[in-house]
């Protein structure tokens, strides 16, 4: 929706940070700058970012997804399944891991809206399970032995652009027109907002949170295709701890974990911080285990000022 | 004479145990403003839920439009044009003006939704009522009276035939309340009719035509607001004649020393407050909303930064940067929000009760259930707050028990100046008068009390004195006879330099015993 308050003071604020990290960078890690070196972040965090998506639309509603993680890594070895030891099309395969992902993003979404479970228990619950899938799948042993076209999924390049790039950028171009221009998405925004008044005002709450999980599901089974073509190899512990690093990207980029407010142009940025800041980084050879401290210490800085300026707006 | 819009005949409703509705009889003509009046628990809010839709009726016919239905679905009544506008507003904040008007029903274009019709429709709604107020403004921006607004703008735009308004003016100020009425009588000539329920009778008498008494589940009287003297409305609604609705005040000594003196407080919105409070006194605050009342207490209790001002309490300057601070000094604040600022609704009327004060019980490094339990029973003795158990969650308790059980927190811990905010805002009259009795017992054991308050009677009534504010200042002081209606009123409005009538003293100097 365009407004007159449309580019609002945090947004700004949090774009304002990602230009600090990239002129850090480009002075302390040399060679962060070059062309190469930029679509390769983009190409990093474009995984990421297409699960984001959909952990954005679950926690604009007022839940969250930790299954999302367990997700890629049950759709990228079900297909991995399906291709190697099934012998199916490349095509189906991907297909039917994608869905898949969108079936367990039901399951989570009945277990929320008719049973009535916290998605925190709920998406706990069914991480740990799928988690557990991913090894009944592959028996514990990575898959190998892909044909080469299914490559162009994950490796491949239209121009200079990186293929999950491009998936990346439509997925979030999508999912903005959805929330922002679709009565699906608004009533996803009200839902968030005040869910009281939504039953009011006669919406099927139910339905849309089962929809909010299964979209979840849907992107993160497709973010594990891309993975899988990425690596060739269906590992079974493909997109372990996703889930923290697709949440820390969703709240960076301004998503409020209570729900209602928050935009994919802010968790976009999110997810490009995140990315900069581990390649400025590895880049810089920072110590691994130093990396997770300044990680975390981002996050907990770029909230806290989040909080503050709401405080002194009000 | 036509037949009327609406007809309720012998509609009954039970709950487990409770006859909430008792074979009720009630009709509403076309354009017609009918009040609904009665203690809370005497059926009002059963009657409205099933006019809504929200729940069946067991027996009875509903006549509408010579229709008769033994029932709605809450979509089934939005069709037939029944809204209503509770007291907790039903809004999205973080949604515009226009998305909330139009939530669940948006216009769509392509699939899309159509914002720009959308907005154009509801500026339309909103000029129609007689409003000017940009669409695109996110309603958690919006103060209550706005929010309200748009609300009303909601049913409107639902082609609305009879709205139902629950206490609709508790959060306004008196200029609010004007535009509202306002509001309600332009919805009445274009042929809406309202169900207006209020506990502020003097309302009443503005804008309905008729007005019926509810008691116990059932319809006492039926009266043409003409016939509806208020003592008789009261005595209708309490089952027994009640002879004031103020307990009789109680003196000040005229000895008493000021125990709270606040001066020169300033803050964002407010510019050089000074306030005196001696002791056993009911102070009143008194203004428009918007005028800093709450402002000026949420600074004393240093629930606020202020950037400028002191604070003394028996003539020692005391420093008061947190609630925390203000409580160890013995000035406590009972909040506007009781649900959401007072009480911890999902824990029982004893931990509530202690909540702040655990050191108090505690022995070694456990709590003393024993002597806890002592305190709790004697309190909910001496307050007489009606529970089942101390162990009783709040959440069950009527509004003006729940009043109370903050009022013996506050006693627990021995504060000597206590300040409640709009302290008897959606609590019945029967209910009131207690609490009004339970502040001029506080103030007889020498606690010192502010009130503020938006309604005006109230303020009148059990107020020993009174300053009236208007744009973050002190505009004056009333004391004793001179606090009237008139008076304050003129204080309250905003006519610049004109503040010199009889009994008002224009500064803060002077302050006279009584």
């Amino acid at each position: 929706m365009k407004s007159k308050n449309s580019i609002d003071m945090k947004e700004f604020a949090l774009f304002f940070f990602f230009l600090l990290l990239c002129v850090f960078f480009s002075i302390f890690a040399s060679g962060f700058l070059r062309p190469t070196n930029l679509l390769n972040v983009a190409r990093q965090v474009s995984i990421i970012g297409i699960v984001s998506v959909g952990m954005t639309i679950v926690i604009l509603t007022g839940g969250i997804d930790l299954s999302v993680g367990a997700i890629v890594g049950v759709a990228a070895t079900g297909a991995a399944f399906l291709m190697i030891n099934l012998k199916l099309p490349i095509a189906l395969s991907a297909v039917i891991g994608i869905l898949l992902g969108g079936a367990i993003g039901l399951l989570n979404g009945i277990m929320v809206a008719k049973f009535n479970i916290p998605p925190l228990i709920t998406t706990l619950a069914t991480m740990t399970s799928f988690r557990g899938v991913s090894y009944i799948i592959t028996k514990g042993i990575p898959i190998y032995g892909f044909d080469d076209s299914f490559a162009i999924l994950g490796q491949g390049y239209v121009g200079p652009i990186p293929i999950p790039v491009i998936i990346m950028l439509a997925v979030f171009l999508l999912g903005s027109l959805m929330l922002g221009r679709t009565r699906f998405g608004r009533h996803v925004y009200g839902l968030g907002g005040n869910e009281e008044a939504a039953r009011l005002a006669g919406l099927d709450i139910g339905k849309i949170k089962l929809m909010v999980f299964a979209i979840s599901g849907l992107l993160a089974g497709f973010a594990g295709i891309v993975l899988l073509s990425r690596l060739m190899t269906g590992a079974p512990t493909l997109g372990t701890g996703f889930e923290m690093d697709v949440i820390t990207a969703v709240v960076l980029g301004g998503v409020s974990i209570a729900g209602g407010e928050g935009k994919l142009r802010g968790v976009i940025i999110g997810v490009l911080i995140m990315g900069v800041l581990s390649n400025g980084m590895i880049i810089m050879s920072l110590d691994e285990n130093y990396q997770w401290l300044v990680r975390g210490f981002v996050l907990a800085l770029a909230v806290g000022f989040d909080r503050n300026s709401k405080r002194t707006r009000n | 004479m036509p037949a009327p819009l609406l007809e309720l005949k012998s509609v009954s409703k039970s709950w487990p145990g409770v006859r909430a509705l008792d074979k009720i009889d009630f009709s509403l003509e076309r354009g017609e403003v009918h009040a609904l009046v009665g203690e809370n628990g005497a059926g009002k809010s059963t009657m409205i839920k099933i006019l809504t839709g929200a729940i069946h009726a067991d027996e009875g016919q509903i006549i509408l439009d010579g229709q008769s239905y033994a029932g709605f679905s809450i979509k089934q009544a939005q069709n037939l044009g029944i809204g209503a506008i509770y007291q907790e507003l039903n809004l999205i904040p973080n949604l515009s003006i226009a998305e909330n008007i139009f939530f669940g029903r948006e216009f769509r274009k392509h699939g899309l939704v159509d914002f720009a019709r959308m907005h154009a429709e509801a500026g339309t709604i909103l000029a129609r009522m007689g409003f000017k107020l940009d669409t695109r403004a996110r309603v958690g921006s919006l103060g209550t009276a706005w929010e309200q607004v748009v609300e009303i703008a909601m049913a409107v735009s639902k082609n609305i035939r009879i709205l139902i308004m629950d206490e609709p003016t508790a959060p306004l100020s008196t200029d609010e309340v004007t535009k509202l009425f306002e509001l309600i009588r332009r919805l009445k000539t274009e042929g809406v009719s309202i169900i207006y329920i209020s506990h502020r009778l003097e309302e009443l008498y503005e804008i309905c035509d008729r007005v019926t008494v509810f008691r116990d589940g059932t319809r006492i009287e039926t009266l043409p607001i003409g016939e509806a003297e208020k003592g008789r409305l009261i005595s209708l609604m309490v089952g027994r004649p009640l002879l004031n609705q103020y307990p009789p005040r109680i003196p000040v000594p005229s000895a008493s020393p000021t125990i709270l003196e606040a001066e020169g407080l300033r803050s964002g919105k407010l510019k050089d407050v000074s306030l005196k409070l001696r002791r056993g006194e009911i102070l009143g605050l008194a203004g428009l909303v918007g005028a800093g009342r709450t402002e000026v207490v949420r600074a004393i209790y240093g629930a606020d930064r202020r950037s400028g001002g002191r604070v003394r309490k028996n003539g020692k300057e005391i420093s008061i940067a947190s609630p925390l601070d203000a409580i160890r000094q013995g000035i406590v604040l009972l909040p506007e929000e009781r649900k959401s600022q007072g009480l911890f609704l999902n824990l029982s009327v004893s931990d509530n009760m202690v909540f702040p004060n655990l050191r108090k019980y505690r022995r070694l490094a456990m709590l003393n259930a024993k002597s806890i339990r002592q305190d709790v029973l004697g309190m909910i003795d001496s307050l007489r707050i009606k529970t089942s158990s101390e162990r009783n969650r709040v959440l069950f308790l009527s509004g003006g028990n729940q009043q109370k059980v903050i009022i013996a927190r506050w006693m627990l811990m021995e504060a000597d100046v206590i300040i409640f905010d709009e302290p008897t805002r959606g609590i019945d009259v029967g209910a009131k008068f207690e609490i009004y009795t339970l502040m001029n017992k506080l103030k007889s054991e020498g606690k010192s009390l502010i009130v503020i308050s938006s309604d005006m009677q109230e303020l009148i009534g059990i107020s020993d004195r009174l300053y009236v504010m208007c744009n973050g200042r002190m505009k004056g002081e009333l004391v004793g006879q001179d606090i009237d209606q008139e008076r304050i009123l003129r204080l309250a409005a905003d006519f610049s330099d004109e503040t010199d009538g009889p009994g008002v003293s224009g500064s803060m100097e002077g302050v006279a015993a009584r």
